[in-house]
């Protein structure tokens, strides 16, 4: 035996051991993105799943007694089979904003506590919304490809692109140039944008998109009590009323394929829609057969029903614009997240209040 | 009016063609090989009253001293580098362009070079529309909102970019001729000093003599390898091959171009680059915009020939 090192190893394990765990069914993207060492904390000890060869129920029920918190990302469900096998588990931490992977009323029923990611995803999230539009509206991708194949040189000019914003005219211009210019001056003066979902993110998407000129309305599951957009009780007149979907929700039951072929029929044929919600809120399959009869303009989206496999038609699409889901991955949310993921673990092991509490109130 | 000879000097619209050919006696320069001389032998000089020119192809001493009835230019542009104003003046030639219409869309084309660069939008669709993604994850981006914005030119439209990107909480400084009394924004007299303190640049300035090549080596190395050049401006504010070795060296972070020294020539270099942006100088390209200006045109040709003032004059 070796003398001193190997007794403070020892001791660093044994007190290791002592530590609340915290079980990982599969690790979360950012693990590999900005390292697991962001997530370190001496207050805790992640346990893998994933890195035993037992079984799931065998490796947990070795564990059970150890095992206060679950660390929890898309993929890897939190259900009741899982809950059963954990007594001691008082909180579910997820990485995602989302939480359709966790089932909330088991966790309510057995006191389960759930953090999710908060807030910290939100300026990411809106920003690429917004660049999606935009890249959509003008062609911003379609027209990279144009010069990167050299067809610019070739062939002339890259088929106009959808106006993005139409200007306000400024108080002091004249009748004539109105009359001449036949702008309708009716109040409205951008591109009348949905939102579908004003919680944190659609807010954050809204702020930015007036600032391009663009008319907000919304439809959300409750109209918000203090917010000026025009609000619609239901997403198919929403539609029927704007130039671009906004899809910023999240999935549940309600918005499973909410974004139908009535909704996008309504939005129609000059209709934009972007999506970095969850692909399953689109009917995909009803999407791609309007985008390629032109009964919608085109489509800005990060997330599909069936990720990683993007359907193959999309790919002949330069109306459409595709994202491998990657929202929320800059180091700068990552980094953010990874406070908070730690935060709200030591916070709860410590019997202090959690740092981005979900509560079911909206 | 429709005795009055106007020269166009490219296709640049059709839209803004069929209106000329409507009002006035139109000629279509590129149906000479876009020559001055091939022009003249088979038409009178004295016939061009009026010249509509773009940022292809303007209106230069040549031009102008070629067509002695030459009252007015109208052009199919804001950016007035293509024309020769000295000339103008001196001979009394009124000037017209197309301001205010364009900048709204302009400045959008900025913010969405920006979120194409930062967020690697144009990158990871070419990822998927490959099927890359099913083997491994595209990677990270880099965040936009909270960023640090220099903007060269505080004019119609560096205003627009400012207003933009002030909603995605960034800080907005610029460099310009003079401070602006009424801008809110940190003014740098230097541009160096402007391009290290932020880390998106943004060239939205007229290009004049003073402001060719303003984006030089040391205004690059000054932004550095975590910055990005965004140009919406004209090709000839950068010295371009300093950009091409600094972006190939990775001395600086990645660039969003609308325009290039040499239109249509880009950089071959650059084509290869996965932190780039390349637009065809589409900046105000869309449907609504070119109308808009083509009417613009119109309007200010009608104007000066039925001797009323000029809506948008320069000269």
């Amino acid at each position: 035996m070796g003398v001193n090192n190997t007794d403070s190893d020892k001791t660093q394990e044994e007190e290791q051991q002592d530590l609340p765990k915290v079980v990982l069914f599969r690790p979360p993207p950012a693990f590999s993105l900005i390292g697991e060492e962001s997530f370190a904390s001496n207050k805790f000890h992640f346990l893998k799943t994933y890195d035993s060869q037992l079984p799931l129920d065998q490796f947990l029920s070795t564990h059970s007694h150890s095992i206060k918190a679950i660390l929890s990302s898309a993929g890897a469900p939190v259900n009741a089979d899982i809950l059963q096998l954990l007594p001691e588990v008082g909180l579910v931490v997820t990485t995602s904003a989302g939480l359709n992977h966790v089932d909330i009323p088991e966790c309510r029923r057995r006191g389960i506590k759930i953090a999710n990611a908060g807030h910290v995803y939100s300026d990411d999230v809106a920003d690429l919304a917004v660049g999606l539009l935009i890249d959509i509206l003008r062609k911003v991708s379609a027209s990279d490809r144009y010069v990167r194949q050299g067809l610019w040189a070739d062939k002339g000019n890259y088929p106009h692109g959808s106006k993005c914003i139409t200007t306000p005219f400024l108080a002091n211009e004249t009748k004539q140039l109105q009359q001449i210019l036949d702008i309708k001056l009716d109040g409205l003066g951008g591109k009348r944008t949905g939102i579908v979902g004003l919680g944190n993110i659609g807010y954050e998407v809204a702020k930015r998109l007036e600032a391009f000129g663009c008319v907000v309305s919304y439809n959300s599951r409750k109209k918000k009590p203090y917010v000026s957009y025009p609000f619609y009780h239901n997403v198919c007149e929403l539609a029927a009323n704007c130039d671009a979907l906004i899809i910023c929700c999240g999935l549940s039951d309600e918005t499973r394929h909410m974004i139908n072929k009535p909704v996008l029929s309504a939005l129609g044929k000059e209709g934009f829609i972007v999506n970095i919600g969850r692909g399953d809120i689109i009917d995909e399959k009803e999407m791609v057969s309007c985008l390629m009869r032109g009964e919608i303009a085109g489509a800005g989206l990060d997330v599909f029903e069936n990720e990683p496999n993007v359907r193959k038609e999309f790919f002949a699409m330069d109306n459409v614009v595709l994202s491998p889901h990657r929202a929320v991955f800059t180091p700068e949310s990552l980094k953010d997240l990874s406070q908070l993921v730690v935060g709200n673990l030591e916070a709860y092991l410590s019997n202090k209040p959690l740092l981005s509490e979900y509560v079911d109130n909206e | 009016m429709k005795s009055i000879g106007v020269l166009m000097t490219c296709p640049m619209h059709k839209y803004l063609e069929q209106q000329l050919e409507t009002h006035f006696n139109l000629f279509k320069l590129w149906h000479c090989n876009s020559s001055i001389t091939e022009f003249l032998k088979t038409h009178q000089g004295n016939t061009i009253r009026a010249v509509v020119g773009d940022t292809n192809i303007g209106v230069d001493a040549e031009l102008i001293a070629s067509f002695p009835n030459l009252e007015i230019v109208a052009s199919y542009s804001v950016g007035l580098d293509k024309i020769d104003l000295r000339k103008c003046e001196e001979k009394g030639i009124r000037v017209a362009n197309t301001p205010d219409v364009l900048t709204d869309d302009v400045a959008d084309l900025a913010i969405g070079l920006i979120l194409g660069v930062l967020r690697r939008i144009c990158a990871s669709d070419v990822y998927v529309r490959i099927g890359k993604w099913k083997d491994a994850d595209f990677g990270l981006a880099t965040k936009f909102s909270g960023k640090s914005v220099g903007i060269v030119g505080l004019g119609r439209i560096g205003t627009a970019i400012a207003k933009r990107a002030e909603a995605f909480g960034c800080s907005i400084s610029y460099f310009s001729r003079s401070q602006k009394p009424f801008a809110n924004y940190k003014f740098y007299s230097n541009i160096i000093d402007l391009a290290t303190s932020c880390q998106i640049l943004i060239v939205a300035c007229a290009l004049t003599e003073e402001t060719r090549h303003i984006i030089d080596r040391e205004v690059i190395d000054a932004l550095g390898p975590k910055g990005i050049l965004i140009n919406i401006g004209r090709g000839a504010h950068v010295d371009e091959t300093e950009l091409v070795s600094a972006l190939l060296e990775g001395r600086l972070g990645g660039a969003g171009l609308d325009v290039y020294e040499n239109e249509p020539e880009v950089p071959e270099e650059l084509l290869g680059l996965g932190n780039v942006v390349l637009q065809p100088h589409v900046g105000s390209d869309t449907v609504e915009t070119s109308d808009a200006m083509a009417d613009l045109v119109i309007s200010n040709l009608k104007a000066h020939f039925s001797n009323k003032p000029l809506l948008t004059p320069v000269i």
